[in-house]
């Protein structure tokens, strides 16, 4: 790849995505090869595989020690922990959340993908779709990550058959729309090789879709603000009180979703106050409208009571409030959480008492299928959670907002991270649970 | 600098797109209010190096008009760039900030520390780090790490909770989901934030040009007496180059990183203007630490091992 210039560098989108393979599959080559031929891979990082590869009496450099940044995961050859690497081309910039692929860390491709756009997903073409495959497709269903590729590799080890792949692909877009995976593309690929990953494959001449890296360049990362609900969380009250900004009162925060507009009639939320967008501040340039993910510091017509844990929506479009929270979550912490556990519940920019009221099932990834009651949940165990909170909070569901329908719940006694939450309905309860004690009609 | 109009554009002209450095500016603002919302005595570790002014100009944004609400932390070596203490000093004294140090030299005349044979002090400075950090009650410690940099640097959070020894330990790290930041510690810990985790070098160069961000003079190439050490160039000085053997010459350097004098080298170059520099940076076989830092060629793990100690 040749060099960028600096004019090529400065035009760039920024693509999150995660990669998700069994230990097996080639995901170490796949990630080693989009770095290397990226010009991601330099020189001395090179040299210092080199020397540790001959060092231990390898043959060939060891591109998993590219990926493997811990002594323990050296020493044992396996990845425990995500790691994020970045590469760029001239037409976007990447960043990669590597999530290792063994079962017991599902709690880590959950972290990977709930950042992601986009998620790889490898199958050996030989083995075609396993239950790992199956359980990274629930996954990435789970968090809604809104691409997914499958990466059928080692195609060079079954003679490059368009028959294997279109069968795997097939089998696997079945599989993955069923669970309402949006998009699916699927690539033929040798990792090893090097086809279709970055180059067009010679051996493949009967595929005529894109190679790995041009899919990630071109996917669509813009976000269709149409029909997205606006919200603000208020982080920050920004108060100068300086003779020069006397009144200023501003409300900082990260849009979460859709977009706002100076004159636009807002409300803020516990409170229910409503008010007027009287300008919009972004990072000390006024603007007339600010959308997902910028930073900004919004200013309203009234002097209303607002502080951090606040979120700020348009008054046509305010969600409901609610202290009873039911979510599908992912237990990543290794202590279990149990009914009637206390915790704090963070969403948004809010933290707030909770008590875990019921744990109504569990998931079984590999198919599925619904463990009832299971009394609780352990590290990287899948579930469905009601929580009662001390406050009532403005929750969306997921399905329309990762920012504002997510949610962590915290240990308070040692600040452990215990689970992520994902409010409202998920594929893996297509009949809501109900709970015939405790009907508040809260609707998602 | 660019505007958001300007940013609404991506490369397939759909609106709502942001550019990857509006992406990350964005992200970093983030990171830093939620500091500003959630901790007590937040600081911010300021070297005078590009990544520490990045942090301190994405501070100034995050919170304009009105002042950053946290206050800076020089971990002074004793062995510094003169250049980048003056810059430091003017910093400071332009934004009316704070300024604490924590001095290497303080403790090696206390003898708490001793001087390594290798003269380099960049390991020296992990005491007087935490102890300031403890003495202080700093309770959020922003730190300019990227994940870029460096494979253990790699797996580090974005928040990243340190006992009341600083250590990371890099096996009980809680997982960072959306970007619902986990900051709860106990009394006597603290948390380490990275607001650039997802930066990487040339990200930082091309905000620096964007923003017509100001950086000492050692990031651009210039006339320097160096000698040659382990392959690199380092600058003579009274911390103890050059030794017998090693002879001084004048060359046309520039600096990538800037950290201790005695282990932080120099790289032939003469890209004189941010757009050079950015140019070169594309085109280098090498990355950055591994062109111009000697203490991570200590060993395969010398930066994990640093940073469970306490290290930044």
């Amino acid at each position: 790849m040749s060099t960028l210039t600096a004019e090529e560098l400065s035009a760039t989108t920024l693509l999150r995505f995660a990669t998700a393979g069994s230990v097996d599959d080639g995901k170490s080559t796949l990630v080693g090869r989009l770095l290397h031929d990226s010009k991601s891979v330099l020189t001395d990082q090179l040299e210092a595989v080199e020397r540790v590869s001959a060092s231990r009496g390898q043959e060939g450099p060891d591109l998993a020690l590219l990926t493997d940044g811990l002594r323990a995961e050296r020493e044992q050859g396996i990845t425990i922990d995500v790691a994020y690497r970045y590469f760029a081309t001239a037409r976007r910039r990447f960043i990669l959340a590597d999530t290792p692929g063994h079962v017991q860390y599902t709690r880590n491709m959950v972290t990977g993908a709930s950042t992601a756009e986009l998620t790889v997903i490898l199958v050996d073409a030989r083995n075609g779709v396993v239950e790992q495959t199956r359980r990274h497709a629930a996954i990435a269903a789970l968090l809604r990550v809104p691409h997914v590729v499958l990466a059928v590799n080692k195609m060079d080890l079954v003679a490059y058959e368009e028959q294997v792949f279109a069968r795997i692909a097939e089998e696997f877009t079945a599989y993955a729309s069923e669970l309402g995976v949006p998009e699916i593309t699927a690539i033929p690929i040798s990792a090893l090789a090097g086809d279709n990953v970055v180059e067009p494959s010679a051996n493949m001449d009967w595929y005529g879709g894109p190679t790995v890296l041009e899919h990630l360049e071109t996917v669509p990362v813009a976000h269709d603000l149409s029909h997205c609900h606006a919200r603000l969380p208020v982080q920050y009250v920004i108060r100068p009180q300086t003779a020069e900004h006397p009144d200023y009162r501003g409300y900082a925060g990260q849009i979460a979703a859709g977009s706002f507009r100076v004159g636009e009639s807002v409300t803020v939320l516990p409170s229910g106050r409503a008010s007027k967008i009287s300008a919009i501040d972004l990072l000390g340039e006024p603007v007339d409208v600010a959308w997902t993910t910028q930073s900004v510091t919004v200013l309203l017509e009234d002097d209303i009571d607002i502080s951090r844990g606040d979120l700020i929506v348009p008054s046509k479009d305010a969600p409901a409030t609610t202290q009873d929270i039911e979510a599908t979550v992912c237990h990543v912490a290794d202590q279990p959480l149990t009914v009637g556990h206390r915790v704090l519940l963070k969403h948004g920019t809010r933290t707030v008492k909770a008590i875990v009221k019921d744990i109504p099932s569990r998931l079984t990834l590999d198919d599925l299928s619904l463990h009832p009651h299971p009394g609780q949940l352990v590290a990287n165990d899948i579930g469905r959670v009601k929580v009662r909170t001390a406050e009532a909070l403005p929750v969306d569901s997921y399905a329309d907002s990762r920012r504002t329908g997510s949610f962590i719940l915290i240990d308070p006694s040692d600040g452990t991270t215990l689970t992520a939450g994902m409010v409202g309905e998920s594929f893996a309860s297509p009949e809501p649970v109900k709970d015939e004690s405790e009907d508040d009609g809260w609707d998602f | 600098m660019t505007t958001t109009v300007a940013s609404v554009s991506g490369e397939t002209g759909t609106p709502y797109t942001l550019s990857h450095l509006d992406a990350l500016e964005s992200e970093a603002v983030h990171i830093f209010r939620e500091v500003a919302g959630e901790f007590e005595r937040p600081v911010i570790l300021f070297s005078g190096g590009k990544d520490s002014i990045v942090m301190l100009h994405l501070a100034l944004k995050a919170f304009a008009p009105a002042a950053i609400p946290f206050s800076l932390l020089h971990v002074d070596t004793g062995h510094n760039f003169p250049e980048v203490l003056e810059y430091r000093d003017r910093t400071v004294a332009e934004h009316g900030l704070r300024l604490h140090v924590a001095s290497v030299q303080d403790y090696i005349d206390r003898g708490v520390l001793k001087e390594r044979p290798d003269g380099t002090r960049n390991p020296l400075q992990t005491l007087p780090l935490t102890e300031k950090i403890q003495a202080e009650k700093f309770d959020a410690v922003f730190g300019g790490g990227r994940r870029d940099e460096e494979k253990a640097r790699a797996k580090e959070r974005v928040f990243s909770l340190r006992d009341e020894f600083s250590q990371w330990d890099p096996r009980r790290q809680r997982p960072e989901l959306w970007n619902l930041y986990n900051g709860r510690h106990a009394p006597g810990e603290h948390v380490r934030v990275f607001p650039l985790s997802n930066w990487t070098e040339l990200d930082v160069w091309q905000y620096i040009a964007r923003e017509g961000i100001e950086l000492p003079e050692i990031y651009f190439a210039h006339e320097r007496e160096v000698f040659q050490r382990a392959g690199m160039w380092l600058t003579a000085g009274e911390w103890g180059g050059p030794k017998d053997g090693e002879t001084v010459e004048k060359r046309l350097v520039r600096y990538r990183t800037v950290g201790d004098m005695s282990c932080t080298g120099a790289v032939d170059s003469d890209a004189t203007t941010l757009d050079a520099v950015i140019t070169e940076i594309a085109a280098s076989r090498l990355t950055e630490r591994g062109a111009t830092r000697a203490d991570d060629k200590m060993s395969e793990a010398a930066m994990e091992d640093r940073k469970r100690e306490g290290y930044f």
